[in-house]
């Protein structure tokens, strides 16, 4: 199907709708350092990257005021129809994950902080960093999927997200362990749930947006299906359309 | 939406545009036929030429149903009013115009011999683009078609159709104080509105519209466009327009004509969402056409 937001009649209307996707692929840039920056500091025990991720949210949420407005003003304006509306609808639903992804970094940051001052949090950190490479992973397949709109890919992280949700279950799982055989440890351990209940979060959120690029390219909601089972109609070469 | 698309690309004329599409477009993609549920208007393969075989549609096969409103949109010159007519059978009043296919009305053709086509537009009545109303009263307008057709006995039973009618067209508040006073002196929306009335005094069956608000401002429009919901309940509306949010607002379904021929018949929502062919998205998000 063609994407393409150049061949309006109206050049105003290509220049609109080309500069709010190039403003939500900035934003999801922004993003992607913030989560990549968020676990850098936490495994590297870096509290000033960590203090620094914790204080740039505010451009995220800048960035997701601008361009919610400016899309209603284009959806004002223009009456979009079709794959331009399609586009308008998926942009404003995937800034507000980008924005929340943008808020769980946030979070690790400040437990990157927070963690640095403890002495034995060093060995739970190796666990972390596993799950922190899978959902860094993740979240630069998402927005490439994104950028190139491409639904196998789209399918495919949004599949893999169950991956990260089995290595967060078994992070949990050591940690009651750990925090079973020694109270002590209840604080530390604690602290690095919420990191890995953040980096799980950031996998949600990074399928949610694969749903929405599923659904800006071939205009079908893939929300709460078993993806499994809308494979083949979402994959298959042709519905009998002629695009 | 690669990124090579961020350069602005130079403007195929909108002519070469259409050619280089017209050899896609085989048969109709969609949901043209409704298999037999409440079908009003049931077309196959409808074919119209004017003068010198110039064709202006192409095996048109589309089923229209009843107490639905369809919308049939598409550039200038692609055969949706030359469609439209085929359904009254107006093209017969255009020298040299020729109409082959099959159109049946509830089941019955529309072209057989023993078909009356006054009959016939009686019970397929038309509003056109702009308001025509007789030089006449409020009251002869309306009161025109019963009194040819014969509805009314006598002056009660007409005065009935004429304030039924000019109730549902919404007009009679508006105008029962003046009923004897020329039509032609209410303003563009009313005078549409008057037409409409007039139109549905013969109890048609099925209404046919041909751009009936392109000349009409938007609060007109908006009075137009609520009366041809309320009148869906009685009607079936068969509306061409050149106003794609006045389709999607008021249709159910709607029918996109490309070159003569109909490319894509879908629910509203669908074609407004999620169109099938290229060519519908083209022209429902405003590239060529």
């Amino acid at each position: 199907m063609d994407m393409n937001t150049t061949q309006h009649t109206s050049h105003q209307y290509n220049q609109e709708l080309e500069d709010a996707r190039s403003k939500l692929m900035t934003m999801g840039g922004l993003v992607e350092t913030q989560v990549s920056n968020a676990i850098k500091a936490l495994l590297e025990r870096d509290s000033s990257l960590g203090e620094r991720v914790s204080f740039s949210d505010y451009e995220i949420n800048t960035m997701e005021v601008a361009i919610d407005e400016e899309c209603a003003g284009i959806i004002a304006r223009r009456q979009p129809a079709a794959s331009d509306l399609r586009l308008l609808i998926t942009i404003i639903k995937i800034i507000t994950d980008l924005e929340r992804i943008g808020d769980e970094a946030e979070k690790i940051g400040r437990y990157a902080v927070e963690m640095t001052e403890s002495a034995t949090a060093g060995d739970l950190h190796s666990s972390l960093r596993h799950l922190g490479e899978h959902v860094k992973i993740m979240m630069r397949d998402t927005l490439d999927a994104l950028a190139r709109l491409d639904v196998k890919q789209a399918m495919q992280v949004a599949t893999n997200d169950q991956q990260v949700d089995a290595e967060f279950d078994s992070i949990s799982r050591q940690l009651f362990t750990r925090m079973l055989e020694d109270p002590r440890n209840i604080k530390d351990s604690l602290n690095v749930t919420w990191c890995a209940r953040s980096m799980e979060r950031i996998g949600d959120h990074c399928k949610n947006i694969c749903e929405y690029v599923i659904y800006l390219v071939k205009g079908k909601d893939v929300r709460h299906t078993n993806l499994e089972q809308v494979k083949d109609e979402i994959l298959g070469v042709s519905t009998g359309s002629n695009r | 939406m690669n990124t090579a698309a961020a350069t602005p690309q130079t403007h195929k004329p909108a002519a070469g545009g259409r050619e280089e599409f017209a050899h896609d477009i085989t048969g109709t993609v969609g949901r043209p036929f409704l298999e037999g549920k409440n079908t009003k208007f049931f077309c196959r393969g409808v074919n119209v030429f004017y003068t010198g075989d110039k064709q202006a549609i192409y095996d048109v096969s589309v089923d229209i149903g009843r107490n639905e409103v369809i919308a049939m949109i598409g550039p200038s010159g692609c055969g949706k009013s030359t469609f439209l007519r085929c359904l009254n059978r107006m093209n017969d009043t255009i020298a040299g115009c020729r109409v082959t296919g099959e159109i049946n009305l509830d089941g019955e053709d529309i072209h057989a011999k023993e078909q009356d086509p006054v009959l016939l537009r009686a019970r397929v009545g038309m509003v056109f683009q702009k308001p025509n109303p007789f030089p006449k009263s409020i009251y002869d307008n309306v009161a025109y078609g019963p009194r040819l057709h014969g509805l009314a006995a006598n002056r009660a039973e007409l005065d009935d159709i004429v304030e039924q009618s000019l109730t549902k067209a919404g007009l009679f508040k508006e105008v029962k104080d003046r009923l004897q006073t020329p039509g032609t002196g209410l303003s563009g929306g009313q005078q549409q509105r008057l037409c409409i009335a007039r139109t549905i005094a013969v109890s048609p069956e099925v209404i046919l519209m041909d751009e009936p608000t392109s000349a009409l401002d938007p609060i007109a429009t908006a009075t137009i466009e609520e009366l041809i919901d309320e009148l869906r309940q009685s009607f079936t509306i068969c509306i061409v327009t050149h106003s794609m949010q006045q389709a999607a607002r008021i249709s159910q379904r709607t029918a996109y004509f490309h070159l003569g021929k109909l490319v894509e018949v879908n629910d509203t929502k669908t074609v407004f969402t999620n169109p099938q062919h290229q060519l519908t998205e083209n022209y429902i998000t405003g590239r060529f056409g």
